[in-house]
């Protein structure tokens, strides 16, 4: 063992000492390396099933790369053109500002029947979780169809359809939000007198609105992103026009409207973000 | 008692500078809500008269065509299960593999942009500037482009699904490199250890359990996208579901709801599972 040989004796004796510390690393990892050997040959069958093969991906990155040389640069076309994607893009806004907002109400009261502490029982506490859950399990897109179905196309089925998906994961929210709440301002409020309203109404909201405000400004920014793609199944927003553009391969409009959503996106989470901070300061969460 | 009064004063002035501040801010939102209303055609009366046709929607979609209640007759309802869980497959495979290629995409930029591991600063910004502007395009926009550059199928929805979660997973991967304790790191380095080598040994072992936790939750959300991307022809049980929506075949929609709620709430409780043990693991280390 030239290895062992090449030591000096406090090595060797540190080595028998903490001999654990010096065995391979993969020891008594079995079922790490089968996960990921489940792993890889899943992803090989999927690959070969699903007809990812070489020659269509380098054909269509070339396609894809002729594509991307053809959308600059990004331009609208003409003025008039640049003042329907801007009422486009301000319809998208408007549809997720109404669908968060009037979820987060409609969601408020029915998160305390989803809590386990402010529920009436266990059978209400149970439908109200399940309820939330099957909302939330029917995408936006699947929602806007639907609605379509009832008032027709257009942006007010855009509406419905987020408030239907944003129903769900407020009222899962809103009540995790509701149980994490600490009992003591509650128990604070009672001692002195307080009726149970009073309590709700000083020992709860104080410390829910914070924390509901900032759940319902992500989902604000998260769903102008969904109303900006809606419109691609006719429920408004500058969805529709993408989708034409893309079909119809006006490129060079097409990357101005790409551009449009990504700014609007990212100047609505810097403003989210700047109201976070404004009403709840820099305490934690 | 001068002392006393002056305090309530003060008191009663902060509390109606903060009412003020509160007042603006309804105000605002009053403003806003009104223009999104006019903006997104809202209409209670269109609303109300045709919220009938909802719930017969919701009654058309429960009975089969004989009229019956459609769990009455399983077989009759799921008449196509071995097409549509055929398809389910598909879909979950398409999510599976968008996933494992955003991960690692994500996990070759995320170093980048960490600032403790990457010293050039211009090379952090740059990759943040990409994840963000790939995370902020919603996947339906990439895979409109690529359907067109690639053609139909899964591949387009794959690559989208990819790209998606490179950027997102990417942002989170970056947060929790940043957050890590760098005295492993200052040790690699200070035995001369390369790059890849403060990576591999130094940051991954703290990270790994993290970053897998990251891309379960970010599978079971692409499990979700999946299912829909179909709609504009990228694959999986989407294209089916739009179909059946669109020729009102009722009882369909309903079976194929209940099969992709019914798989998005198992993969929702399989991958919860798998998380609070990796999450368990780091805490204990």
């Amino acid at each position: 063992m030239s290895e062992m040989s090449g030591m000096s004796d406090a090595q060797r004796a540190l080595r028998q000492r903490y001999s654990a510390h010096f065995q391979p690393i993969y020891r008594g990892q079995g079922l790490t390396f089968a996960t990921i050997l489940i792993a890889i040959l899943v992803f090989g069958y999927g690959i070969f099933s699903l007809d990812m093969s070489y020659a269509r991906l380098v054909g269509g990155l070339g396609e894809l790369g002729n594509m991307a040389l053809r959308m600059l640069p990004p331009e609208p076309g003409s003025w008039h053109m640049a003042g329907t994607y801007v009422y486009a893009m301000l319809e998208t806004l408007a549809i997720a500002l109404l669908g968060t907002l009037s979820a987060a109400i409609v969601a408020f009261p029915l998160g305390f029947l989803a809590a386990r502490n402010t529920t009436i029982n266990q059978v209400v506490k149970f439908f109200a979780r399940r309820s939330f859950d099957t909302l939330r399990g029917v995408d936006i897109l699947i929602w806007a169809l639907i609605w379509i179905n009832v008032v027709g196309l257009g942006p007010f089925a855009g509406v419905l359809a987020l408030f239907m998906s944003d129903l769900g994961s407020f009222g899962k929210l809103f009540s995790e939000a509701i149980e994490a709440a600490d009992e003591k301002p509650v128990e604070g409020v009672l001692s002195t007198g307080g009726s149970s309203l009073a309590a709700v109404r000083f020992g709860v909201l104080p410390q829910l609105l914070p924390v509901l405000l900032s759940q319902v400004l992500y989902a604000f920014e998260s769903n102008t992103r969904s109303a900006s793609i809606i419109g691609i199944v006719g429920a408004g927003g500058i969805g529709l026009i993408l989708s034409e553009q893309i079909r119809t391969l006006e490129l060079q409009q097409m990357s101005f409207v790409i551009l449009l959503i990504w700014g609007t996106v990212s100047l609505i989470d810097m403003g989210c973000s700047r109201i976070r901070f404004s009403v709840i300061g820099l305490r934690a969460l | 008692m001068i002392a006393a009064a002056s305090h309530v004063e003060a008191y009663a002035q902060a509390l109606a500078a903060k009412r003020r501040q509160l007042a603006l801010g309804l105000v605002a939102l009053a403003v806003c809500v009104w223009l999104a209303g006019h903006t997104a055609e809202v209409s209670f009366s269109k609303f109300f008269e045709n919220i009938g046709s909802f719930t017969s929607y919701l009654y058309r979609i429960s009975h089969l065509e004989s009229g019956q209640w459609v769990v009455s007759d399983p077989a009759e309802w799921f008449w196509g299960w071995k097409k549509w869980l055929a398809l389910m497959g598909e879909t979950l495979l398409m999510a599976y593999i968008g996933t494992a290629l955003g991960a690692l995409g994500a996990l070759m930029l995320c170093f980048l942009a960490s600032k403790n591991i990457t010293e050039r600063e211009w090379l952090v910004f740059s990759t943040r500037r990409l994840m963000e502007f790939t995370r902020t395009v919603p996947e339906m926009v990439f895979a409109l482009i690529f359907v067109a550059a690639f053609s139909l199928g899964p591949l387009p929805g794959i690559l989208a699904l990819a790209i998606h979660s490179a950027g997102a997973l990417g942002k989170l991967f970056a947060e929790v490199v940043e957050n890590i304790d760098m005295k492993p790191v200052d040790g690699i380095v200070a035995t001369g250890g390369s790059w890849l080598q403060k990576v591999r040994f130094a940051v991954m072992p703290q990270v790994a359990s993290n970053f897998a936790s990251y891309a379960l939750l970010r599978f079971e959300i692409n499990v979700r996208g999946a299912a829909v991307l179909g709609f504009v022809g990228a694959g999986g049980i989407g294209q089916t579901l739009l179909e059946v929506i669109r020729k009102f075949y009722y009882a369909d929609v309903s079976a194929l709801l209940v099969l992709i709620i019914g798989t998005v709430m198992l993969i929702d409780g399989l991958t919860e599972r798998v998380r609070h043990q990796l999450l368990g693991q780091e805490r204990q280390r």
